[in-house]
């Protein structure tokens, strides 16, 4: 690289030297790495830094190391410095000493010697490889935890393409396990209201009927550790996941902006030197127009939509991208600026021929965004296959070429249609059958042996015996389970019974027998509302032992139920559609309130940007479950042919012939 | 055994003299089989793929029971024609030429290839 600069330095004239410079420093500054909030400085320095550092490119730009360059003049060390103490004001989290700071000069100044610019940073597509990690492990304890806080607001699933630049090698380079946290919006399984509500009428069942019996329901403990767990579980500071967003809206609408600003400054600073340009411009004019208008409505399509997850870490081809449109723009302006503001450029078809040119570029990065962002992971690659750590809930699916957060992600909302709910009320055995005592066997030992002995053996006579007497055990089970099914089936039916009859005593009122029943005797007529109560006192008793019996009565409150029956009912349901919600544990996104975040954790031995490669396992943990996805590659498929002729199917009788002779 | 593949059994010589019932010479047995024939149909054979000639019935106190011949036989040769890749027709032919009196059959079962090993297991061959 070195020769190579000073190759560029010799032959080329002076303005070229400086674009050519600050087109390598953009691209230092935005492809390798750097703090999310120091690179936010940078940028509103930029403009004074770009001018300052013109004039300080030339004699030091000469030697090979970027580290000489940075620390041979005071004026640019004053400038880390102050970059340093703004760092320091806006209370990084801990990872950014100024240990890590001296840690990514070296860094900085390593890779720019190995040639890391290489020519190919036009491309901008290549994700460039940071050195070994060994080095930077001190730090990479800190990062996976204090980093939650600041990168979960600054990436986003869906956000606009263009926001600004990350440190996205970052990720790389910090290996090692680390748990990051993925929010995703949604709600706590279980709502606060519903289980006090839960608390207050559970006895509903009984005294709409007979009273048989008292509510053996209060709040217990596990209530009052459920509220607490769900209160822990909503997402904090809701304004913090709409910050990049709209940074990268505001660098979308810089981008868009920029064009016409191209073709307006000319206009409205040296309006009287410029040449006429007459049909070939307006020709322009239209092209460009309509460009941006497609741009604006693609952009509006694709992007901008609400962000659904907050990653980890950073969006790898989103930051890519960004990074590239900041960099298509910035040189696209300081182009302009050096060419067509200072010497005051009369060719006006030359401006718009350029501001043509930006716009066509930014179609083609958006249509690079397009590829990266949503096509590419459409053709299926891998098989995941997703286990609830508690039940045993399995699903498999197929997915394309992903990041691990990414298919996370996918993975997240998948389950939260296709799993059944989670109910921590139908995990265990009963206790009767596990908590078998061992019997207190008094072992003597025969005096032979000596005290060291002694304890072992004692121990291992014990677990010898209690395994010889838990050999009942499975026979138990084996009747308990028959039991409860016997149970469960029995009050399934009287449930179902109960709610056919109770369907059978209202019918929908049609209008025209208004007047033909009136002068007879009046019938009540009543709205939904009303007919669900209604009907739903004779069948509550029987509904209510049946959500008992499958350990359901925690999700359904009696509200919910009149609730479900009036819905019903609006919608002409048969009593079999309404009960299809109870007799099934449906997907964990039917008992959700969908107002609140849900917090999962990411658990991972890889650096969770990582892409998909076969025999990964990771997890998403929530406080009492978690989900085990692993990852097979889908086989590859020789398909072979064999054409059949479709007159070739002939068939013949099976002859069994005897003949005596 | 599948076509074309060589084989090796132990076979037995029967030699059969035809009767003559009226006017018609008789063996006295009944066969089934033949390469147009199902084998799977086959009792008596071991291989359901076999769609050789076997005899299914032997008439009592007929030549063919007299001579030795058992139900459940295979029949390899006829008067040194092949009988494992024939059908069903031609080996009704070939059992019943008007012109000749005897038939020489090579027949094979399964308890004459114990009975060798037996005999072979005992006796050391010379």
């Amino acid at each position: 690289m070195g020769p190579v600069m000073s190759c560029v330095t010799e032959n080329t004239p002076q303005s070229a030297n400086i674009l050519t410079r600050s087109l390598f420093l953009l691209l230092l500054l935005g492809v390798f790495p750097s703090e999310a909030l120091l690179f936010l400085s940078v940028m509103t320095n930029y403009l004074s830094l770009a001018l300052s550092l013109s004039f300080l490119f030339l004699p030091p730009f000469c030697t090979n190391s970027l580290f000489l360059f940075f620390s041979s003049s005071p004026p640019q060390a004053s400038k880390i410095d102050s970059l340093r103490s703004k760092v320091d004001l806006l209370r990084l989290p801990l990872a950014l000493s100024t240990k890590s700071i001296s840690n990514r000069k070296s860094q900085l100044g390593v890779v720019w010697e190995k040639g890391g610019g290489g020519g190919s940073w036009a491309g901008g597509a290549r994700k460039p490889r940071p050195p070994p990690a060994s080095d930077m492990d001190n730090e990479s304890m800190y990062s996976g935890y204090s980093y939650k806080s600041s990168h979960s607001r600054s990436s986003r699933k869906h956000r606009d393409k263009r926001d600004r630049h990350r440190g996205k090698s970052r990720d790389s380079s910090i290996r090692g396990d680390k748990s990051v946290t993925i929010q995703a919006p949604g709600e706590p399984l279980l709502d606060a209201e519903s289980t006090r509500g839960d608390d207050r009428d559970d006895n509903w069942g009984e005294t709409t009927t007979v009273v048989t019996g008292t509510s053996v329901d209060s709040v217990s403990n596990e209530d009052l550790t459920r509220m607490s767990k769900d209160l822990e579980d909503s997402s904090p500071l809701e304004c913090r996941r709409y910050l990049s967003p709209a940074l990268g809206a505001v660098l979308g609408l810089f981008a868009l902006v920029t064009p016409l600003a191209f073709l307006a400054l000319p206009q409205l600073l040296w309006r009287d030197t410029l040449e006429p340009c007459g049909t070939p411009c307006e020709g322009l004019y239209i092209s460009l127009a309509f460009k941006l208008l497609i741009l604006l409505i693609s952009t509006w399509a694709l992007f901008l939509r609400s962000p659904r997850a907050t990653l980890p870490r950073f969006f790898i081809f989103r930051c890519l991208l960004l990074a590239l449109v900041f960099l298509f723009v910035a040189s696209y302006w300081l182009f302009y600026g050096v060419r067509v503001l200072e010497p005051r450029e009369t060719d006006y078809r030359g401006i718009v021929g350029y501001a043509a040119s930006l716009v066509d570029a930014l179609l083609f990065i958006q249509y690079l965004a397009l590829v990266l962002l949503e096509v590419r992971h459409l053709q299926p690659a891998f098989c995941l296959k997703v286990v609830r750590t508690t039940d045993g809930a399995s699903r498999f699916y197929n997915v394309g070429h992903l990041s691990i957060q990414r298919a996370a992600v996918w993975v997240l909302d998948q389950y939260y249609s296709d799993f059944p709910v989670y109910n921590p009320a139908l995990l265990n055995l009963p206790k009767s059958i596990l908590s078998k005592k061992m019997s207190a066997f008094k072992v003597y030992n025969l005096g032979e042996e000596n005290s060291t002995n002694n304890s072992t053996g004692q121990s291992r006579t014990m677990i010898a015996a209690a395994a010889r007497r838990r050999d009942n055990s499975h026979n138990e089970y084996y009747y308990e389970e028959a039991e409860v099914e016997r149970r469960v089936r029995k009050r399934k039916a009287r449930l179902v019974v109960a709610v056919e009859e109770a369907f059978t005593h209202i019918k929908r009122h049609q209008d025209e027998d208004a007047t033909a029943s009136s002068p007879k005797h009046p019938r009540e007529v009543m709205d939904p509302r009303e007919a669900a109560q209604a009907i739903f006192a004779p069948m509550a008793r029987a509904m209510q032992k049946y959500l008992r019996a499958t350990r359901q009565q925690s999700y359904h409150s009696m509200e919910s139920i009149i609730n479900h029956l009036q819905f019903c009912v609006t919608h002409n349901m048969s009593p079999k559609a309404f009960l299809e919600r109870y007799l099934s544990p449906g997907p964990t996104l039917q008992y959700l309130d969908t107002t609140r975040g849900r917090q999962w954790t990411l658990v991972s031995e890889e650096p969770v940007t990582a892409a998909l490669r076969q025999g990964q396992v990771f997890s998403l943990r929530r406080l009492d479950f978690s989900l085990v996805v692993t990852v097979a590659p889908l086989p590859f498929l020789r398909l072979g042919e064999e054409f059949i002729d479709p007159k070739r199917h002939k068939f013949v009788m099976k002859l069994q012939s005897e003949t005596s002779v | 055994m599948s076509a074309g593949q060589a084989f090796a059994v132990v076979v037995q010589r029967i030699e059969i003299r035809k009767l003559r019932h009226g006017d018609n010479l008789i063996l006295g047995f009944s066969i089934g089989g033949g390469i147009d024939q199902d084998p799977g149909q086959n009792p008596f054979s071991d291989d359901k793929t076999d769609k050789g000639i076997y005899v299914t019935r032997i008439s009592q106190r007929g030549p063919a029971e007299e001579a030795g011949l058992r139900m459940g036989d295979k029949i390899m040769q006829v008067n040194g024609w092949d009988m494992t890749m024939v059908t069903h027709d031609q080996a009704r032919k070939r059992l019943t030429k008007k012109n000749e009196d005897v038939v020489r059959l090579l027949v094979t079962r399964k308890s004459l290839e114990e009975a060798v090993k037996h005999s072979m297991g005992s006796y050391p061959r010379q």
